[in-house]
């Protein structure tokens, strides 16, 4: 008896695993989507995705690393398409020829988070790079300390040019540095009562479990544009270039837009992100953002 | 494999330049790993040798729970480690989060029942004869455990060199211990992560062959150490 059991369990096992792979490969079509921490970690790709890949019979598969990664990914061909937030280094991802075209997609801003004690004073500062100037000369003969991302994220990027904008090389052990995603970073910011710089989207999803409070978030230097980028096939040739194309027709269409605009504001109170393409710019003329 | 072969030619150079945040990286994985290894040593190979010598009604109880912490996913460890040492934890006083203090913390741990275990195993193993014949001889109960740990010092060294593997490879727990903080928490795991997400490739890579010269080095030294013992048998 224990014999027979052994033996069907013997084909039983390659059956399962072809069973998998027929499952795996199928009729439908995959797709990679390589994006951000921040986007995916909000939870509006599992919005919407399922409509278009009932539409397309395809399945979308979605990478979730810092868009620094993002855009390695994409140079490298393993993704047919990108979805990240750092326009200059995405301007030039197309320039090189990784990708064939950007399009603008949806934008929130970032928020400069601290402690509510705010030892370096710098709530309700218009201005982020004075917030950050503010904090260099305050924070290092302080308790706290500014955890920056450090790991070439959109958002670090963005870190990095208001230390620009202030004329500040920041340097010290007031300044630390994480490596990690946003999500990580505020729990060590939190941690450490210090200061840091979210997008608006990880920082809501994570409000409640911080003690962290916006000190600063209404300055152009704070603009948060994300933008959609298919994917060369003259590069290459193996990215299922057609379909990337359709997603991103799919995703600046006015009706998903439409989405973005009210994603989060039953839950949150206000929108995640702000629909921001040429086809619903076209259609509300006046609602769109200045630059 | 271009890439790769790239990534490697810029990794050594990486190396043998001395960068300083590479070496940086490389002292803290050490010191880290070492004092980690020392503690759990010091709490696993007592705990082992109790444990195989010892008779005693709950002893398979206390086994089970050993081999439990033996298979204990590290994530799990980091995870519970930051929730006691958070600001809002009952250690939270101690001001240990994000410190290379809760990295050595987590790994001891991690590693200790691992040496515990390997090391009772190793003990056990010993033939029984030896026992006998050490007391025929006259031997009394100190000298009994003398004889026959230096049975099983091959065994013990295995143990050892099993929780160093599991300390200088672990990751996802110094991560969260830890934080990957730049110049003070970043270890050369942690590194390889932050690397590759990042898209450096080459500084992966460079952490990447450091950790397992690292650990190469380590095995020569203990092949070194069982030297005569592995020629006996």
């Amino acid at each position: 008896m224990a014999a027979i059991a052994a033996k069907s369990m013997l084909w039983f096992a390659p059956a399962l695993l072809l069973l998998a792979l027929a499952a795996c490969s199928g009729s439908t079509e995959t797709l990679i989507l390589a994006t951000t921490t921040s986007v995916h970690d909000s939870g509006l790709l599992d919005e919407l995705l399922p409509d278009f890949e009932s539409e397309e019979n395809a399945t979308v598969q979605v990478l979730a690393v810092g868009t620094g990664q993002a855009l390695a990914i994409g140079e490298r061909g393993d993704a047919d398409l990108i979805l990240v937030h750092a326009k200059t280094r995405e301007e030039a991802f197309v320039a090189e020829g990784y990708g064939t075209v950007r399009f603008n997609l949806m934008y929130n801003s970032f928020v400069i988070l601290g402690p509510p004690s705010d030892p370096a004073g710098i709530a309700g500062l218009g201005s982020a790079s004075e917030a950050f100037a503010r904090m260099a000369s305050k924070l290092p003969n302080s308790d706290s300390s500014f955890v920056s991302r450090g790991d070439l994220s959109g958002t670090h990027s963005r870190e990095l040019s208001i230390w620009e904008a202030a004329g500040i090389e920041p340097e010290g052990d007031w300044r630390r540095s994480t490596g990690q995603g946003m999500g990580s970073t505020l729990t060590v910011a939190n941690e450490l009562q210090g200061y840091t710089i979210s997008d608006q989207g990880t920082y809501l999803s994570r409000r409640d479990q911080l003690e962290l409070t916006v000190l600063s978030g209404d300055d152009p230097l704070l603009f948060n544009p994300y933008g959609v980028i298919p994917i060369d096939p003259d590069r290459h040739p193996d990215v299922n270039h057609h379909l990337a194309n359709r997603l991103a027709e799919y995703l600046t269409s006015v009706d998903t837009q439409e989405r973005i605009s009210e994603f989060g504001v039953a839950e949150f109170g206000q929108p995640l992100f702000f629909a921001d393409s040429e086809e619903w710019r076209a259609e509300h003329p006046s609602g769109s953002v200045a630059r | 494999m271009n890439d790769i072969w790239q990534g490697v030619q810029e990794a050594i150079s990486l190396i043998f330049s001395a960068d300083a945040e590479v070496m940086r990286i490389v002292a803290l994985s050490l010191a880290v790993s070492i004092s980690a290894l020392v503690l759990s040593s010091a709490i696993g190979i007592p705990l082992g040798v109790w444990l195989a010598f010892r008779r005693f009604a709950s002893r398979r109880l206390a086994i089970a729970f050993l081999y439990t912490g033996m298979g204990f996913p590290p994530v799990v460890v980091g995870l519970v480690v930051f929730l006691l040492l958070s600001r809002s934890g009952p250690l939270g006083w101690s001001g240990w989060l994000y410190t290379p203090k809760a990295m050595v913390l987590a790994q001891v741990i991690i590693a200790a029942p691992i040496i515990a275990g390997f090391t009772m195993v190793a003990v056990m193993a010993v033939n029984r004869n030896l026992r006998r014949q050490a007391r025929s001889l006259g031997a009394n109960n100190l000298q009994v455990t003398i004889a026959v740990l230096q049975e099983a010092r091959v065994g013990m060294l295995v143990a050892v060199l099993a929780g160093f593997g599991r300390i200088v490879s672990e990751v996802g727990a110094v991560m969260i211990v830890g934080g990957n903080l730049k110049g003070s928490t970043q270890v050369l795991t942690t590194a390889t992560v932050q690397f590759t997400r990042m898209g450096h490739f080459e500084q992966a890579i460079a952490m990447g062959m450091i950790l397992l010269t690292l650990t190469f080095l380590t095995s020569l030294l203990w092949v070194l150490l069982q030297g005569g013992a592995l020629q006996e048998s």
